[in-house]
């Protein structure tokens, strides 16, 4: 059903540290890997080897550069991925039932063989989590591997998202965000996490953690003392010999 | 937003269909047998053909019956039941109108209002959208409305009518630009606030995530439209709303009133194709565009 079932105890969702990514992709790259194999269709790719490539991904990773006021600009790399919004505006658009937000631990999945593949999630999205595959005429979202975290079959290491359980970096985790004594809820607190869009009304689930403030060089040198200029009190051998080879043609002022 | 041609067809026919279904429904022509039935033929052909035309952009168009399951809280699902019951209901008032040759009165007004009711629910769709503000605003269903029963009156020949509503609708359409070129700034979403890294400096999209394109900057990305809106306003309001209205208004011939209807199609086409073409999305922020 689409409407939006009683806010659960229980919010699975992930924390994106935005001071540790690094850009590699491999959240991108095991999150296309595992889900084109598991739950529902498979992530179609057209024209994948010409210029005009494009696919379904339900893990995109973006590049910003913030310019400070003064100072050096920084590159920020930024995984985006859906955020299993509490007040998730692409659930009640869906005319037929297919999307819908789980009761028990609010991940927002599709039921596959009820969409009809009418996009009207999609632009009720703010964030571009959705994407309508070319291939099958469905909508294709992050199911927060809900095939993995529930799986007993995998090891308990295994029994998280694949984009966290690839991540080399430490940027991604996943967890409880409806439990206040969860590590990842602790991590969001201590953090200052933020939500993408609050304007929006969504409220997401998922967080983002803020690049920490960049070191600020200190005003003198440590080392200035050692590397002072010699001859600058215009006396002894030194100035004289800055004076002698200053005279000769060509010599640096 | 991508301009896709058949919610474009589908928006302008069944707009005109519905609208043409509201006056006879509510009585301001009253055809019988042969002539009825072919009022409500061309109604039809309409209504059911845009309707008919939105289902070439789905994914899985055999599914669509499952659409009449969520109108709780989708107005695409509202729009499916209202548009049902309102064919059904004027089925039944036409049936009487072309077989008996009598108007079953109560049908007729409920079907009116139904038809009504699905270009409602359509405008809806669009203006619901927070993710569009452009579309989020009082402005989009009045234009709907405007445009179905303006179209409608001009398609049953009721000249004054059809007059006055085509005026109406042109003043609204020039307010509707007029603030909607304001709103996605109105709405206060930034790329600032999309990545919530403002607090550090100014944000510039360095790299997008993909050396092609995908599936959201081919549905949400369009700035064709933008950079023509200009001269396209001058067109549609002359197509849609200037032109009917003066051949409605120089002496009676069918000539006039077929060449009427026939701009104000090019013009509503034209308009609905800037409705998609010129709205913003805020997930193109995302890609530094909008």
């Amino acid at each position: 059903m689409t409407q939006l079932p009683p806010p659960s105890a229980k919010k699975l969702g992930l924390v994106i540290d935005l001071d540790t990514c690094v850009g590699c992709h491999a959240c991108v790259v095991s999150c296309k890997g595992w889900n084109t194999e598991n739950y529902g269709a498979p992530l179609s790719d057209q024209n994948a080897y010409s210029g005009a490539a494009s696919g379904t991904f339900l893990n995109r990773v973006h590049s910003y550069e913030v310019q400070p006021e003064q100072g050096a600009a920084q590159l920020i790399h930024f995984p985006k991925s859906c955020l299993h919004c509490e007040d998730a505006p692409c659930v009640t658009v869906c005319p037929t039932g297919a999307s819908y937000k789980r009761a028990e631990d609010g991940i927002v999945l599709v039921n596959e063989s009820d969409c009809i593949g009418c996009g009207l999630c999609a632009w009720a999205c703010p964030y571009g989590a959705r994407e309508l595959d070319a291939k099958e005429g469905v909508m294709k979202k992050c199911t927060l591997c809900v095939d993995r975290i529930y799986n007993e079959n995998l090891p308990e290491e295994d029994r998280q998202p694949a984009c966290v359980r690839t991540c080399p970096a430490g940027a991604r985790h996943f967890g409880d965000l409806g439990d206040a004594e969860s590590d990842v809820s602790k991590l969001v607190a201590e953090r200052g996490g933020f939500d993408l869009m609050p304007e929006q009304g969504t409220r997401p689930v998922n967080k983002y953690l803020p690049p920490r403030p960049k070191d600020v060089e200190p005003e003198f040198d440590i080392l200035a003392p050692y590397l002072e200029p010699v001859a600058q009190d215009g006396a002894g051998f030194a100035h004289w010999l800055d004076k002698a080879l200053s005279a000769l043609p060509g010599g640096a002022k | 937003m991508h301009p896709a041609p058949s919610v474009i067809i589908f928006n302008t026919f069944s707009g005109l269909g519905f609208g043409l279904l509201f006056w006879l429904g509510m009585g301001a022509l009253v055809p019988t047998g042969w002539g009825a039935f072919i009022w409500f033929v061309i109604a039809y052909l309409f209504a059911v053909g845009g309707l008919i035309a939105s289902t070439f952009h789905l994914g899985h168009p055999e599914r669509t019956i499952k659409a009449f399951s969520q109108w709780k809280t989708s107005w695409l699902s509202r729009e499916g039941v209202c548009a049902v019951f309102a064919l059904t209901v004027m089925a039944i008032y036409g049936a009487g109108l072309v077989f008996a040759g009598t108007r079953l009165g109560f049908f007729g007004v409920i079907g009116a209002l139904a038809s009504l009711g699905v270009v409602f629910t359509t405008s809806m769709i669009y203006a619901q959208m927070k993710t569009v503000p452009r579309w989020r605003h009082w402005t989009t269903p009045a234009m709907y409305l405007l445009l179905s029963l303006g179209g409608g009156a001009l398609l049953a020949g009721q000249i004054k009518i059809a007059a006055v509503l085509l005026i109406a609708g042109g003043i609204v359409q020039i307010f509707a630009w007029g603030t909607g070129d304001r709103r996605f700034i109105e709405a206060g979403t930034t790329m600032a606030s999309a990545t919530g890294l403002g607090h550090i400096g100014k944000v510039r999209a360095f790299e997008p995530p993909h050396t092609g394109t995908n599936y959201l900057m081919r549905e949400f990305i369009h700035q064709v439209g933008r950079k023509h809106a200009d001269q396209l306003r001058v067109i549609i309001i002359g197509l849609a709303f200037l032109l009917p209205v003066v051949l409605l208004v120089l002496p009676f011939s069918h000539i006039f009133a077929a060449l009427a209807v026939i701009s104000h199609i090019a013009g509503v086409l034209t308009l609905r194709w800037l409705f998609f073409a010129q709205a913003e999305h805020v997930v193109g922020l995302y890609y530094g565009k909008r």
